[in-house]
């Protein structure tokens, strides 16, 4: 039996630097989730793949992300979610973190 | 010819309180009596229907005496109308199920709150009226003076004087109510000493005293582990230090309960120290001696605590700091609640506090349906007192915000500070509190309201701070409110333009208007990020309680 819900978006999002790096964030612990952002195929989206223990929650995510896409230069990544219930402002905070490490250390 | 009020009984308080001694006399029930007797001593000096204040909060309780109490005789005691602070124990629910009381007057009861609101339901119960301790201290002296009271103190001495030591809390202000209208007092002791360190309450105002077979419970409720501290809570505490404590230059006030709070004591010796504000802000507190105060002490922050209790473990290191806390001659720290109570209403320039839910007027409740929960102290110290006439420059800068550079009086900064949602997604801000639907189920005359909206300055989250006393209408303190709650339903239903528009006018500030990276806010910068941490920053005088210790 698989309790995990998974979701799957894709943003339209201002191209950003292309890292040679995998950036890892967060750990997965209750009420708290990590985030893997790496190179993606397209320099103008932003994909994400979600696994969530919290399910029925897709609203929300979209809408998260739609903000942090928005705001952030996020196009050409290509980032996974494993979620064990993080709020939003979590989230948000790690997606962040998460994007900052990835272009941290680009060329 | 007769004077018209020779028929009268003047002094029948004082007679009743000679009937009850002569009944415990007649049973050779002694004023020190051994634990085996204090049910018989109980059926002999209460009456039915007396009103029994029976002591015990969030902090210390008269638990042998309610235990006993609760094991009375309902044939012989009932109907009594019980006064308590809290209703925290079992024990305290089984005075109504076992048919000893019917009516109650609280101010809180949190642990018990579930079994409470089903004696409600099912009718076995009256609820006067929920309170604050202050009010409700206040009806001691008033309409809800008790017959007898039931209160907790640390030792006796052979005289009947009562040492009641760091946790002094509620018993002066029950004492004094009880004693000086023909009340009876009776004490449970943890020891009887040939001499008191101090004498808190008097032999004169005590009726009885029984040693307790264990020493009476004392909840550790203002302990919080830095451990659990979350980077959200830092970036919150960030905002709030850099958004409201420095820009009013908060010197006196008043902290909730919780971790959010927690976090801001801990960046209090580190970032505050960093942004300058030593000496400028946070020097006067009423508080208990939370644990995680213990760097902001340590580092020369704060001038003085004046606390409502004491807290489990903290008692060597408030007695070793005696210019910071208010200490007896004997070297212990001393609490009052009443007047530490006082104190957060009209001495305190700033409340910040969590809470469980928010509607869109700024009213907020710790209420949840099939609980009944209470106030506490929340809502005293979360108001702005009309009654304050004495100016500081927060007090002032926050009342001409409210009301113009013409305003006649200042404002206390009254401060909610809460993630948009909790565990499990529960949404903070909602369009109608729970309240509303307990109301209804309790037959209430009005919901269990904690804070106002309308007593409310700033609401604090991850999203931002919003600043209710500059909005000039409803609809603008709604989108304020709106702009600020992040994703959850109410938060995703503003009107973004008005909510940009308030940015713009300082009324709604981002982290990054504030000059905070939300990716700096990290645990690194906590004072401690351990309970064990806390021990060795108090030098080894904090003792933590076993549950709170993991090395």
């Amino acid at each position: 039996m698989n309790l995990m819900e998974k979701l799957e978006f894709k943003f339209p999002a201002q191209a950003g630097k292309t890292s040679p790096i995998t950036a890892l964030c967060g750990v997965v612990g209750s009420g708290n989730l990590e985030i893997l952002v790496r190179t993606g195929s397209d320099a103008d989206v932003c994909e994400v793949s979600i696994k969530t223990s919290a399910r029925g929650f897709g609203e929300i995510w979209q809408a998260v992300l739609t903000d942090f896409a928005e705001h952030n230069p996020a196009g050409g990544t290509r980032i996974f979610i494993n979620d064990m219930g993080a709020t939003p402002a979590v989230v948000s905070l790690r997606l962040g973190q998460a994007l900052t490490e990835y272009l941290g250390v680009a060329q | 010819m007769n004077p018209p009020s020779s028929s009268r009984n003047w002094d029948s308080l004082r007679q009743g309180h000679a009937r009850r001694l002569a009944r415990a006399a007649s049973l050779d029930l002694p004023r020190q009596l051994p634990a085996e007797q204090i049910v018989s001593l109980l059926e002999a000096v209460i009456e039915p229907g007396d009103r029994v204040c029976l002591e015990g909060n969030n902090q210390k309780q008269a638990d042998f005496l309610a235990e006993s109490l609760a094991s009375c005789n309902p044939a012989v005691l009932h109907d009594l109308h019980m006064l308590m602070s809290v209703l925290a124990l079992p024990s305290h629910v089984d005075l109504f199920e076992r048919g000893l009381a019917r009516k109650l007057d609280f101010s809180f009861s949190g642990p018990q709150g579930s079994r409470l609101a089903r004696l409600v339901q099912d009718r076995q119960i009256e609820i006067g009226a929920i309170h604050t301790y202050l009010e409700l201290f206040g009806r001691y002296f008033m309409d809800l003076t008790p017959n007898v009271c039931l209160i907790a103190a640390q030792a006796a001495d052979a005289a009947g004087n009562l040492y009641t030591g760091p946790n002094t809390e509620d018993t002066p202000a029950i004492v004094e109510a009880t004693a000086f209208k023909g009340g009876i007092v009776i004490a449970q002791v943890n020891e009887l000493r040939e001499s008191l360190p101090r004498v808190d309450v008097p032999a004169g105002w005590v009726d009885f005293v029984v040693v307790a077979p264990h020493p009476n419970y004392i909840e550790p409720l203002f302990t919080r582990d830095p451990a659990q501290i979350t980077e959200v809570q830092v970036l919150m505490a960030m905002m709030a230090i850099k958004g409201i404590y420095a820009e009013y230059g908060v010197k006196r006030l008043n902290h909730g309960i919780g971790f959010d709070t927690a976090a801001i004591e801990l960046l209090l010796p580190t970032y505050a120290a960093d942004l300058g504000l030593k000496g400028k802000i946070c020097t006067h507190w009423a508080l208990n001696p939370h644990p995680t105060l213990i760097p902001a002490i340590e580092a020369g922050f704060i001038e003085s605590v004046h606390c409502f209790g004491s807290e489990v473990g903290m008692d060597a290191y408030t007695a070793a700091r005696s210019d910071v806390f208010f200490t007896g001659a004997d070297g212990s720290m001393r609490s009052n609640r009443a007047f530490s109570q006082t104190a957060g209403l009209y001495a305190c320039d700033m409340f910040i506090g969590s809470t469980l839910q928010m509607d869109l007027a700024g009213n907020s409740s710790t209420a949840t349906l099939g609980r009944i929960a209470g106030f506490g102290g929340a809502p005293n110290m979360g108001s702005d007192p009309h009654g304050r006439r004495h100016v500081s420059p927060a007090w002032l800068k926050a009342g001409r915000e409210a009301s113009g550079s013409g305003a006649i009086r200042g404002r206390k900064l009254v401060v909610q500070m809460v993630e948009t949602f909790r565990e499990h997604m529960a949404p903070v801000f909602v369009d109608r509190l729970d309240a509303w639907a307990l109301q209804e189920s309790m037959g209430a005359e009005l919901p269990p309201i904690m804070i106002y909206g309308d007593d409310v300055s700033h609401i604090v989250t991850e999203e931002g701070i919003a600043n209710l006393l500059l909005c000039r209408s409803p609809e603008e303190r709604e989108q304020a409110i709106r702009g600020v709650s992040g994703f959850t339903k109410v938060g995703m239903a503003r009107d973004k333009r008005a909510v940009e528009n308030l940015r713009d006018r300082g009324i709604i500030r981002r982290p990054a208007d504030l000059g905070i990276d939300p990716r700096l806010a990290t645990r690194d910068l906590l004072a401690a990020r351990s309970i064990k941490d806390l021990v060795r920053c108090s030098g080894g005088l904090y003792a933590p309680p076993g549950r709170f210790r993991n090395w």
